[in-house]
C-alpha cells in the first residue's frame, strides 16, 4: 500500500482543504448575484435590492465542506473498498444477495398494500389524507407515468419527449366522456387507454424515420400541440379554465362515493364520514394499475416483441437484417407505452376531479424523463425507486416547516424543489451515470439466470 | 460444384442521391458454392451487398433470389427469405448478451430449433461458449464477428451475406474464421457470399469469384484463375495492399 491512499496523510488533507476552498470560492461566485442579491419590492412599489449575506455563507460553506470531505475521506475510503475488492477477486455479478435484496419486490409489496391500514391506524381517517393521497397516490402515479415512457425510452431506445400528451389525452377523454355521456370510470379507463395508443400511432407515424436528437425536438412539439389545442378549442375543453366536477370512481358500480347517495361507501361499511376513504380507494386503484403495468412490460419483454424492441434500441440496421419489421415494432412501442400514459390520465382525471392544460406542461415530460433516467433505462425497481425519491423528496419538501426557524419566515422549500431536482440528478449522473439500478436482466438462457452488472459495459455505451 | 442459380443479380443499378454506385452490376451465386467479391476502397462491394438485402433499392435491374425478384421487397422481408448477412461493422447488439445477439437471430422460426442450433454456433465458435452470458459490446472484434456470423448462422439461412469479416481483426483470427466458413460450406453446404477487401484470403477460401473496379464487374473466374492472373496479382495481392 502507497501512502497516498490512507487517510490522514498529510499530503491527502492538503489537497482536501485546498479543493475545499477552491470550491468554496467557486459557490462564492455562482451564488454571489443569486442567492447573496434579492430584489423586491419597497412601499413605493420601487424595485429595490438587499443582501442575503447569511444564506450565501450557508451556500459556500456547504461546498466547501462537501468538496473538503469528498477529497479527504468518501473518495479514499471509496478507492480502497474497490482496491480490496479486486484484490480479494470478488467481481460484482458473484456477489451473493442478503435476503433483503432478494426479497425487496415482496417486501415492497406488502409494505404498499398494509400502507393505507396502518397510516389510517396511526393518524385517524383525516390525517391519513396527506399521506396516502399527497405520498401514496402522487408517486404511484409518476412510477406509473415513468414505467409507461419507459416501454417507449427504456426498452425501444426512442426518445420522447411529449410523453404528458398522452397524459392529457387519457385524462381529457375521461373528464369529457364521463362528463357529457355519464359514463362509468371502469369503463372509461380502458377506453382512454386505447385513445391515447391511437394517439401515440399518430405521433409514431411521422416519427417513423426519425431517430435521437431529432425524434426528440418532433415529440416535443407534439405534447405542446396537444396542449395548445387544450387551452385553444374552448369550445369543447373550456380552454384554460378547465373542466371541473368530473365524476368519482365508484367501486365497480356496487359503492359509490358521492356523499348523499344511496349506496354510499362509509355508509354501507358503517365508517365515518371522510373522504379518506375514497383516497384510499383510489390508493389501491393505481396500485394496481401499476402493476398491471410492470406485469405487462415484464411479460413483454420475454416475447418476440419485447425483443425486438430492446435489439431496435441497439440497432436499428442490424433489426432489420434479422427480419424484424421496425416500423410495426416502433408503432407497437409508441401505442403501449401511450396507453398506459392514458390509463394514469383518466385515473388523475377522477382522483382530482378537475383538469386544465396547466396539468400537462413540457416540465411533466422532463420529471418522468428524469426519473426514468435517474433509475436506470428498462429496470423497473430503479425506476419505482427514482420515482419515490423525486416525487416523495419534492412533496416531502413542503413538510419542511423547520426550515424557517433556520431561514426565515419567508423562506418557502417547495420553491427549491427544482433546483434540488436537478442537484440530485448531477449527483445521481456523477456517481451513478447508469442510474441506480444500471443492470439489466437477460431474456436468454441455457441453464441458469444470472444478471449482467453494468460495470461490464463501457461508460455511455449503453 | 455448379448447382441450380441460387442468387442473380442482374444489371443492378443503384444511386445514393445523383451518384451512380453500381453501374449495372451482373452477379450469380450457385447453391452450395462460395462466391467471394473482392476490389478496393468505395469500387461498390458493400453497396452490392446492401442493395442485395433492399436498403438501397436498386433504381434499375433486377435482384433475384430462390426464383423470385425480391428486388423491391423491404429489407425484413429480405430476411425472412432466409438471406442472412453479417453486415459491415459487424452491428451486434452491444448491451445485449452473447445468448440473447443469437436469440435475436433465431427470431424468424420464433426460436423452434433455438437451443439446437446454439450448441451447433458454440460448436463452431467455442469462444463463444465461454462468453455466451457475458455482454456483446464487451467482446474483443474477432468475438464480435464470431457473434455476427453465428447470430446470421441462427436463421437457418439459404444464403449468408459476409461483409468484411476479416475488417480489423488480427491474421489468426482471421485465419479461424475462413476456417469457420470453409467449414460450413463443406458439411452443411451452406452458400456464401463474401465481399473481402483481404484477396489472398477470399479468393483462396473462394470457389468463384468476382473483381469490381467504379461501380462495375471487370473479371470474374474461379479463385485460382483469378489468384494467378497477373492483373489481379499486380492490383490487389503484390506492391502492398490495396
Amino acid at each position: 500500500m502507497t501512502n497516498s491512499s490512507e487517510t490522514g496523510t498529510p499530503g491527502l488533507m492538503a489537497k482536501a482543504v485546498r479543493e475545499g476552498i477552491f470550491a468554496g470560492v467557486i459557490a462564492f461566485g455562482m451564488f454571489l448575484l443569486y442567492v447573496g442579491i434579492e430584489t423586491y419590492q419597497n412601499i413605493d412599489n420601487r424595485l429595490v435590492w438587499r443582501t442575503r449575506w447569511g444564506l450565501l455563507a450557508i451556500f459556500v460553506i456547504v461546498a466547501a465542506v462537501a468538496r473538503f470531505l469528498t477529497v479527504g475521506f468518501i473518495k479514499p475510503h471509496l478507492d480502497r473498498r474497490k482496491l480490496a475488492k479486486a484484490k480479494s477477486g470478488i467481481l460484482e455479478i458473484s456477489e451473493e444477495k442478503g435476503f433483503l435484496r432478494t426479497h425487496f419486490l415482496k417486501i415492497a409489496l406488502i409494505a404498499l398494500l398494509l400502507y393505507p391500514p396502518v397510516s389510517v391506524m396511526l393518524f385517524g381517517p383525516q390525517g391519513s389524507l396527506k399521506y396516502v393521497d399527497n405520498f401514496g397516490i402522487q408517486i404511484l402515479i409518476y412510477v406509473m407515468l415513468a414505467w409507461g415512457l419507459n416501454i417507449v425510452v427504456g426498452l425501444a431506445g426512442l426518445l420522447d419527449l411529449g410523453y404528458v400528451a398522452f397524459y392529457a389525452v387519457g385524462a381529457y377523454s375521461y373528464a369529457l366522456l364521463a362528463q357529457h355521456l355519464g359514463l362509468s370510470f371502469w369503463l372509461l379507463l380502458p377506453l382512454a387507454g386505447i385513445l391515447a395508443a391511437c394517439w401515440g400511432v399518430i405521433l409514431g407515424f411521422p416519427v417513423l424515420r426519425l431517430r435521437g436528437d431529432y425524434l426528440a425536438i418532433v415529440t416535443l412539439a407534439f405534447g405542446e400541440i396537444i396542449r395548445l389545442v387544450l387551452i385553444n378549442w374552448t369550445d369543447v375543453t373550456r380552454g384554460t379554465f378547465g373542466i371541473s366536477g368530473i365524476p368519482k370512481a365508484s367501486v365497480f358500480g356496487i359503492w359509490s362515493f358521492d356523499v348523499g347517495s344511496a349506496n354510499y361507501f362509509p355508509k354501507a361499511f358503517g365508517l365515518a364520514t371522510s373522504s379518506a376513504w375514497y383516497k384510499i380507494f383510489l390508493f389501491y386503484v393505481i396500485l394496481a394499475l401499476c402493476l398491471l403495468t410492470a406485469y405487462v412490460t415484464i411479460r413483454l419483454r420475454r416475447m418476440p416483441i419485447g425483443r425486438a424492441w430492446e435489439a431496435l434500441r441497439e440497432d436499428e440496421i442490424a433489426c432489420r437484417s434479422l427480419g424484424i419489421n421496425t416500423v410495426t415494432t416502433k408503432l407497437t412501442a409508441f401505442a403501449i407505452g401511450a396507453m398506459f400514459g392514458g390509463f394514469a390520465g383518466s385515473f388523475f382525471a377522477t382522483r382530482q376531479g378537475f383538469v386544465s392544460p396547466e396539468s400537462f406542461v413540457f416540465l411533466e415530460s422532463a420529471v418522468i424523463l428524469a426519473i426514468v433516467v435517474l433509475g436506470g433505462m428498462g429496470s423497473l425497481t430503479g425506476i419505482a425507486i427514482a420515482a419515490v425519491l423525486m416525487v416523495g423528496g419534492t412533496e416531502l419538501l413542503r413538510e419542511m416547516e423547520f426550515l424557517k426557524l433556520v431561514f426565515g419566515p419567508d423562506f418557502t422549500p417547495e420553491l427549491y424543489r427544482m433546483l434540488l431536482f436537478g442537484l440530485a440528478m448531477i449527483v445521481v449522473m456523477l456517481f451513478k451515470p447508469r442510474g441506480f439500478v444500471g443492470s439489466r436482466e437477460p431474456t436468454a438462457f441455457l441453464k441458469e439466470r444470472k444478471a449482467v452488472s453494468g460495470s461490464f459495459t463501457k461508460e455511455g455505451h449503453g | 460444384m455448379a448447382g441450380e442459380t441460387l442468387l442473380k443479380v442482374q444489371g443492378v443499378e443503384t444511386y445514393y442521391g445523383n451518384i451512380r454506385a453500381l453501374a449495372g452490376v451482373d452477379v450469380e451465386v450457385n447453391k452450395g458454392e462460395i462466391v467471394s467479391l473482392i476490389g478496393a476502397n468505395g469500387a461498390g462491394k458493400s453497396t452490392l451487398m446492401m442493395t442485395i438485402c433492399g436498403s438501397p433499392q436498386a433504381r434499375n435491374g433486377q435482384v433475384v433470389f430462390d426464383g423470385e425478384d425480391i428486388t423491391r421487397l423491404p429489407t425484413h422481408l429480405i430476411a425472412r427469405r432466409r438471406i442472412a448477412q453479417s453486415p459491415e461493422g459487424r452491428r451486434i447488439f452491444p448491451r445485449m448478451t452473447v445468448l440473447e445477439n443469437l436469440q435475436m437471430g433465431a427470431g424468424l422460426d420464433n426460436l423452434k430449433h433455438f437451443k439446437e442450433d446454439v450448441e451447433k454456433i458454440f460448436a463452431l465458435f467455442p469462444r463463444l461458449k465461454e462468453r455466451q452470458s457475458q455482454r456483446g459490446g464487451t467482446l474483443s472484434g474477432g468475438e464480435q464477428q464470431m457473434l455476427s456470423i453465428g447470430r446470421a448462422l441462427m436463421a437457418r439461412p439459404k444464403l449468408l451475406l459476409l461483409d468484411e469479416p476479416s475488417l480489423g481483426l488480427a491474421p489468426l483470427i482471421v485465419k479461424g474464421i475462413f476456417e469457420a466458413i470453409r467449414k460450413l460450406n463443406q458439411e452443411e453446404g451452406l452458400t456464401v457470399f463474401l465481399v473481402e477487401q483481404n484477396a489472398f484470403a477470399a479468393l483462396k477460401l473462394s470457389d468463384r469469384a468476382y473483381v469490381m473496379v467504379n461501380g462495375k464487374v471487370t473479371m470474374s473466374g474461379s479463385g485460382r484463375e483469378l489468384l494467378a492472373n497477373p492483373e489481379v496479382r499486380a492490383a490487389y495481392l503484390e506492391g502492398g495492399r490495396h
